[in-house]
């Protein structure tokens, strides 16, 4: 069969998005070479500020889980008076600029805002500190948990939730039994969305916490004070060992030994 | 048993507005009713998956309307099965004895009890993926009766099933009803189900209770028009009455009896109408000549429409008679039915 011209376009579209994102990549990851990779690995500062990263970004994705799953279950389950609103102001992180929430951030954690003051009576500092960046990445993190954790809970039917209740379950019990059991890989993503969204921010961070340093701060430093040759490697180290974190969960996900 | 009282809900874009109805201990009881009509959510409602706004409901003589979903003692099998994805057909089975304080011997003998009832040996460590629809729903059933409910709905569980299964499910469920000191309450669309497993029956229409009593009074002597209609009483006609007899606009019907008002509605069964070439004389006390208007193909039957004195009458009868009695539109034909099968409200 002839292929209509539609096809050719929708191919070609293809191709050059393709190119478009996997071309620069390919080529900062490949750009350093295998010796200065591991000078830099070696480089203490580096490791400090990776870490942070995924210590900080984990620590967001710990909170939205422990603070987001009630939420979005019950977002999942009930029609209330102001449910899209909800959804709106869940969303809103998404939409506005990262400096923008950094600032935010500060207005409230300042010692002019009664919260500001209460975290400085409790000695919780937010500027300049790890709670600070944790506290930030939450923010941006916060609706991509919640949101994918929510279309998990959606797409088990209620019934079954009804059934477990009339044979003797409590709400508990149905949730762990049955809920979670079947949620638990559209969680496990939001999770992963949650903290590769966190390990990403850099504008919303900058304005918080310069120092200690997150890895995006560094590779921004760095290109700032020595250039791009200098930034290449921790970026690569970044990515690659997100990359293998990233997977590692992915392929915990795929298991499924029950189901066929 | 199950009395309800006023029962009142709100649902966004429903209501269900003061329902009276009581089910009596061990009873077959079919709650039927056009869809959006509100049965299913009547059900959920005894079972306290529904938040209710007003009255109260009984299981035996305890008023369970604030008792959670789980202390209720009320089992549920829905139309599409509801068994859980992830579990096993045993582990499906025995969900419900986790949460009833059973010992393991106990246990043990209920599930093979109801393995072997439900005819599920075989299939006790297959995932319900796996499983036929008429396996699947007597997985449901034996999950929902493990537990020794005092009350088992039934949501339609027939509806999804290829007719082979369905007739084969039916008389399981009759038998486990025969067989067990549980109060069964069906919802169904299908008039053959009601009438060989209920003794009792309920018409419900936009959320209320249009007419509740026996099995045959509900398909016999339905007390409105909604309900004879619904129970497929074709023939409905508004008719006034003088002394044993009905009049409709000229037409003069023999009811045999003395109806209380002077003006109402009679109703006859199309299957009642008796259709032939000549005119009947026996025991029918009504016979009429009439010209066969219309002629429906329904498949296994058909309906014929006979028009006596601007009256239609609707009849059904089988393809052997109508080529027996040469029916095409436009003949003329003798229609018959007894006193007996007129039924006038």
């Amino acid at each position: 069969m002839k292929k209509e011209p539609f096809f050719w376009v929708t191919i070609s579209c293809g191709f050059v998005i393709m190119a478009f994102i996997l071309l620069p990549l390919i080529e900062m990851m490949t750009a350093p070479s295998f010796s200065i990779l591991k000078e830099t690995i070696k480089d203490k500062d580096v490791i400090r500020s990776i870490w942070l990263s995924i210590y900080s970004a984990g620590s967001a994705a710990l909170i939205s889980f422990l603070l987001g799953t009630p939420l979005a279950y019950l977002l999942a389950r009930s029609d209330f008076q102001g449910k899209r609103l909800v959804e709106s102001i869940i969303d809103l992180p998404i939409v506005i600029p990262h400096p923008v929430v950094g600032i935010a951030i500060l207005s409230v954690a300042g010692k002019g805002h009664w919260l500001g003051k209460v975290f400085s009576e409790l000695g919780i500092r937010i500027m300049g500190s790890v709670t600070g960046i944790i506290i930030v990445l939450t923010f941006v993190g916060l609706p991509f948990y919640i949101n994918a954790a929510k279309s998990g809970f959606e797409s088990i039917s209620p019934r079954l939730e009804k059934v477990s209740r009339s044979l003797g379950a409590s709400m508990v019990s149905t949730f762990f039994r049955i809920t979670l059991p079947l949620a638990w890989r559209s969680m496990l993503v939001g999770i992963i969305m949650c903290s590769a969204r966190a390990i990403s921010e850099f504008g919303a961070v900058v304005i918080v916490a310069y120092h200690p340093m997150i890895a995006p701060v560094m590779i921004y430093e760095r290109f700032e004070a020595y250039g791009l040759k200098y930034s290449q490697p921790v970026a690569v180290w970044l990515v690659s060992i997100c990359l293998v974190l990233f997977l590692i969960l992915r392929i915990l996900t795929l298991r499924r030994p029950r189901e066929t | 048993m199950i009395r309800i009282e006023n029962l009142t809900i709100h649902l966004p874009g429903f209501n269900l507005r003061d329902i009276n109805l009581t089910i009596d201990e061990n009873e077959f009881f079919v709650l039927m009713g056009p869809t959006g009509a509100g049965k299913t959510v009547l059900i959920e409602a005894i079972a306290g998956l529904i938040p209710v706004a007003g009255g109260r409901i009984f299981i035996g003589n305890n008023d369970v309307s604030k008792l959670s979903p789980e202390k209720r003692d009320v089992s549920i099998v829905y139309q599409d099965y509801a068994l859980f994805p992830h579990l096993t057909v045993q582990e499906n089975i025995t969900y419900g004895l986790h949460f009833h304080k059973i010992d393991r011997s106990e246990a043990e003998k209920r599930l093979a009890c109801i393995i072997e009832i439900l005819n599920l040996s075989h299939l006790q460590k297959r995932l319900p993926a796996n499983l036929s629809g008429g396996e699947k729903q007597r997985v449901s059933l034996a999950r929902a009766l493990i537990v020794k409910p005092k009350i088992l709905l039934l949501d339609e569980p027939l509806a999804a099933l290829d007719p082979g299964f369905r007739e084969e499910l039916r008389h399981m469920i009759k038998r486990l009803h025969r067989n067990s000191n549980i109060t069964f309450l069906m919802v169904t669309h299908d008039f053959a189900e009601a009438l060989s497993l209920a003794d009792q029956s309920a018409v419900m229409d936009k959320g209320r209770i249009e007419q509740a009593g026996s099995i045959e009074d509900i398909f016999q002597r339905p007390d409105s028009t909604f309900v004879a209609d619904f129970v497929g009483m074709k023939n409905l006609f508004a008719a006034r009455f003088r002394g044993t007899r009905a009049i409709i606009k000229k037409l003069e019907v023999e009811l045999g009896r003395q109806p209380k008002n002077s003006n109402g509605y009679i109703a006859i069964r199309p299957e009642d109408i008796v259709l032939s070439e000549e005119a009947l004389s026996s025991s029918m006390r009504n016979s009429f000549p009439g010209t066969v208007t219309r002629v429906f193909d329904l498949g296994f039957y058909y309906e014929v429409h006979i028009e006596v004195r601007n009256v239609i009458f609707k009849s059904l009868i089988t393809k052997s008679s109508l080529f027996e009695l040469k029916i095409i539109e436009g003949a003329d034909i003798f229609l018959s039915f007894k006193s007996t099968a007129i039924h006038n409200f």
